[in-house]
């Protein structure tokens, strides 16, 4: 339901998204060829960019008779260089790539051997530079069935060249792609960089609160830690993205919409899935399993049905606050709002209403509360579509925050979320709330003293040493732990 | 529709090094989960332990047997450190924990600061490295073919390649049919079932687990090996996605048995090579190629969901021997 969706004619496939056979018969390459252009020249109306820096863009498969070159060229900013254009030399080609909207650029050989890839510097985008300025070129070797790259990062000239050139797995190494859809967070222009840190730190922790709550909250009431949880968060992210670039919705509407069907999701999910497995006794252990493949298969859906790119859900750029030292745009402050407000909201729900009470007597003892009268499958189907409708909105808000979402974005943070969850006690939604401050403000402020890819590395060290500590978590009880 | 390409592919997927790879990967999940019982989602980061270590070794000029031995003792010191905190929690724990430190090896070895070290996000490529197994090979230079496919006799994707790593397969097989019968394996078998009762009895519970978990890590090491050699190093591919296949293939085969990690395999990977072949020779581009691989593992995402609820013993295995639950 709220899967198909997504595949509405609307949907631009991006042109990286066709293929090329290669040793196909002539005709039908032939027809191959004019049906991809036709394709290539509406998309490119579509997008207002011309065509033709798309056209020699055709993704390849490397396979017994094929070795493909690739590359991706992205500015120092972190948003592809479209239209850069390259020379490859080599054993039978001779041939010129341009990069496409993604930044990408492929090219199919059919022979094996060292390939020199040139790029040409005068293609770059205005105002972009090599980092390492002596490398224009880059020689690559490749075997059949196999891919080489080659990539030239932009940004400011450093010493000591940074051009590098990699054969990588074929298809037989299947998996994650290693989009990384969280390295262009907003690293902040503030005069102090440790405020600076700080406040993004407790921002980010507010939007990953919002995931949490909701992913403490089934814990709570039906033991399962739910591996997919992080796919939620994408689904609403991914939502966003259809209702303001594919449908043109403003993106209030459209995070509306989002959040909507994100609880329907999580309706459906308890109903069809859940329930039934816990009115036939399944262990939370054998769920626990049944929630991964299902992460899995919701994960690679997403990449079928939007590929690997990012995926802007709004493509302007708001303009900068100065609160003190620390500069935050309107949209995060305004994100940051949204969080702390929401986040009041369920903690009201949880302490002062019915229902909110009965969430949190069939948290403590589900057979009790079932004695004293509460509905508990009721309640469990609430707490499902709550959780996934805040999951939703975690999942819109970080994507504006990251500026852009992607099919794994909510995989990347899920063991953040379960961090922030173990840190503050499995289980307790206000644990979950002060685990998650927690952990955001360490994995921004990390970057001050590791390096900035590995700061969520520093956030998951803290989940092991937690355990090893206090495995019931700051808030939980000890006898949760078996 | 080239059926005859299809068909080769897919036999060929029976002995490809990726499937003896995935095989030994999942039987040492198989000694963790299987004879053990400790939910270890992290088997890629023993995986990567193993390509990584090995690789790093070589490209210091150590020689085979060395290399083996340092990716060996890297995948043993991660199985410790990752034992220590939570060998003593329950069952979910163990996972989420597992699946975190895989994950923080994967994030470390990938950061760009360690480039000199690693290759970072690029990782190692396969000349730095395949050098020394290449020139151990005993074979003739050349290639030869056995029907349809054609393999070099020893470069990369190889003729030497695939005997090694398949003998591997054989010799994991045969130890894990020994420890299965051992007393050794009675105790392991004895703490997945009810691991008070073992204690009682005045054993070790850690330590057999500890050993269980060092044990099922070396041969994780061994299949990251045998992964990277036709091709090259790269952390992403060592990543979650691995680590669920892996699960995928032991429940597909049935934990607990000698041969389900093998059967899982090899059904496994013929399965999705059939499907990703014909839907890459689909009249009219239905899918891309990227498409058809995502929707191979959406199904791989499926096909788990249902074997845990309905048939958590896999094809091979005994129900009343699949305790997911137990610890």
């Amino acid at each position: 339901m709220q899967l198909t969706a997504p595949s509405s004619p609307t949907n631009p496939r991006p042109p990286t998204e066709r293929r090329r056979r290669p040793g196909s018969s002539g005709p039908r390459r032939v027809w191959h060829a004019s049906l991809a252009t036709t394709l290539l020249a509406l998309i490119g109306l579509l997008l207002a960019s011309p065509a033709a820096s798309a056209a020699t863009n055709d993704p390849c498969t490397p396979d017994p008779q094929t070795a493909c070159l690739i590359g991706t060229m992205r500015t120092a900013a972190g948003d592809p260089a479209v239209g850069v254009q390259l020379e490859v030399t080599g054993p039978d080609v001779s041939t010129t790539v341009t990069t496409g909207d993604d930044g990408r650029w492929t090219l199919a050989v059919t022979q094996a051997g060292d390939y020199t890839v040139t790029l040409d510097v005068a293609t770059l985008p205005a105002g972009e530079t090599l980092r390492d300025p002596s490398t224009t070129s880059r020689v690559v070797s490749v075997e059949l069935g196999r891919q080489g790259g080659a990539l030239f990062p932009l940004g400011t000239p450093q010493t000591g060249g940074t051009a590098t050139a990699t054969p990588s797995p074929g298809e037989s190494t299947g998996g994650d792609t290693g989009a990384d859809p969280t390295t262009s967070a907003p690293t902040g222009g503030g005069s102090n960089r440790v405020a600076q840190q700080f406040a993004n730190g407790l921002v980010f922790g507010l939007l990953l609160a919002l995931a949490s709550v909701g992913l403490s909250l089934v814990y709570g009431t039906t033991g399962l830690s739910s591996f997919s949880h992080g796919e939620q968060v994408t689904l609403g992210a991914i939502m966003a993205y259809v209702f303001t670039q594919l449908v043109g919705l403003p993106l209030w509407l459209s995070a509306a919409i989002a959040i909507a069907i994100g609880g329907a999701s999580g309706w459906l999910q308890d109903a069809g899935i859940w329930s039934p497995l816990r009115k036939r006794r399944v262990g939370t252990t054998q769920q626990m399993i049944v929630t991964i493949g299902l992460s899995m298969a919701l994960q690679y859906l997403f990449q079928f049905l939007f590929g690997g790119g990012r995926l802007r859900i709004v493509t302007t750029s708001s303009s900068p606050v100065y609160i003190g030292p620390v500069v935050l745009s309107v949209q995060t402050l305004l994100s940051a709002l949204i969080a702390i407000f929401v986040l009041g909201a369920v903690a009201y729900f949880l302490l002062f209403t019915r229902t909110g009470r009965a969430t949190r007597a069939v948290s403590d003892n589900p057979a009790l509360a079932a004695a004293s009268g509460i509905g508990v499958e009721r309640v469990i189907r609430t707490v499902w579509v709550g959780a996934t409708a805040l999951a939703a909105l975690g999942g819109v808000l970080t994507g504006l925050y990251f500026q852009a979402t992607t099919w794994n974005m909510g995989g990347t943070i899920l063991l953040l979320m379960f961090a922030a969850v173990t840190l503050g006690g499995l289980g307790t939604a206000f644990g979950a709330l002060a685990g998650s401050l927690v952990i955001g403000i360490v994995s921004e402020m990390a970057s001050l003293v590791m390096p900035s890819d590995m700061r969520y590395a520093g956030a998951l060290l803290i989940l092991i040493l937690v355990l090893l500590v206090r495995p019931q978590g700051i808030l939980g009880r000890a006898d949760r732990v078996g | 529709m080239d059926w005859t390409r299809i068909l080769t592919n897919v036999v060929g997927e029976i002995f490809a090094p990726a499937t003896a790879a995935y095989a030994l990967a999942a039987i040492g999940l198989n000694v963790h989960f299987g004879m053990t019982g400790l939910i270890n989602m992290g088997q890629a980061g023993f995986m990567l332990m193993g390509a990584y270590g090995y690789a790093i070794a070589t490209m210091n000029g150590w020689p085979v047997w060395m290399a083996v031995i340092a990716a060996l003792t890297a995948a043993a010191v991660f199985a410790v450190i990752l034992g220590i905190p939570t060998l003593s929690l329950r069952g979910d724990y163990l996972a989420i924990v597992t699946i975190a430190a895989a994950e923080i090896a994967r994030l470390t070895v990938r950061s760009s600061s360690l480039t000199a070290v690693t290759g970072g996000n690029s990782g190692i490529s396969g000349n730095d490295f395949k050098g020394s197994f290449q020139n151990a090979c005993p074979l003739p230079d050349g290639s030869w073919s056995l029907g349809p496919f054609q393999y070099s006799n020893c470069l990369s994707n190889s003729w030497w390649l695939r005997i090694v790593a398949w003998s591997l397969v054989v010799i994991a097989i045969v130890l894990v049919w020994r420890w299965m019968r051992s007393p050794w394996g009675r105790v392991l078998k004895g703490i997945r079932e009810d691991e008070d009762a073992v204690r009682s009895l005045g054993k070790n519970v850690y330590g057999y687990k500890m050993q269980a978990l060092v044990l099922g890590g070396l041969f994780g090491a061994l299949g990251g090996m045998i992964y990277v050699l036709p091709s090259a190093v790269q952390a992403d591919a060592l990543g979650r996605t691995l680590t669920f296949n892996v699960w995928t293939i032991l429940l597909l085969g049935g934990a607990a048995t000698v041969f389900g990690p093998l059967l899982g395999s090899i059904l496994m990977w013929t399965v999705l090579m059939f499907i990703k072949s014909t839907l890459r020779d689909l009249p009219f581009d239905i899918v891309s190629s990227t498409q058809a691989e995502a929707f191979s593992w959406v199904l791989v995402g499926v096909t788990l969901m249902l074997l845990v609820i309905f048939r958590p013993q896999g094809i091979l295995g005994d129900r009343k021997e699949v305790a997911i639950d137990a610890r």
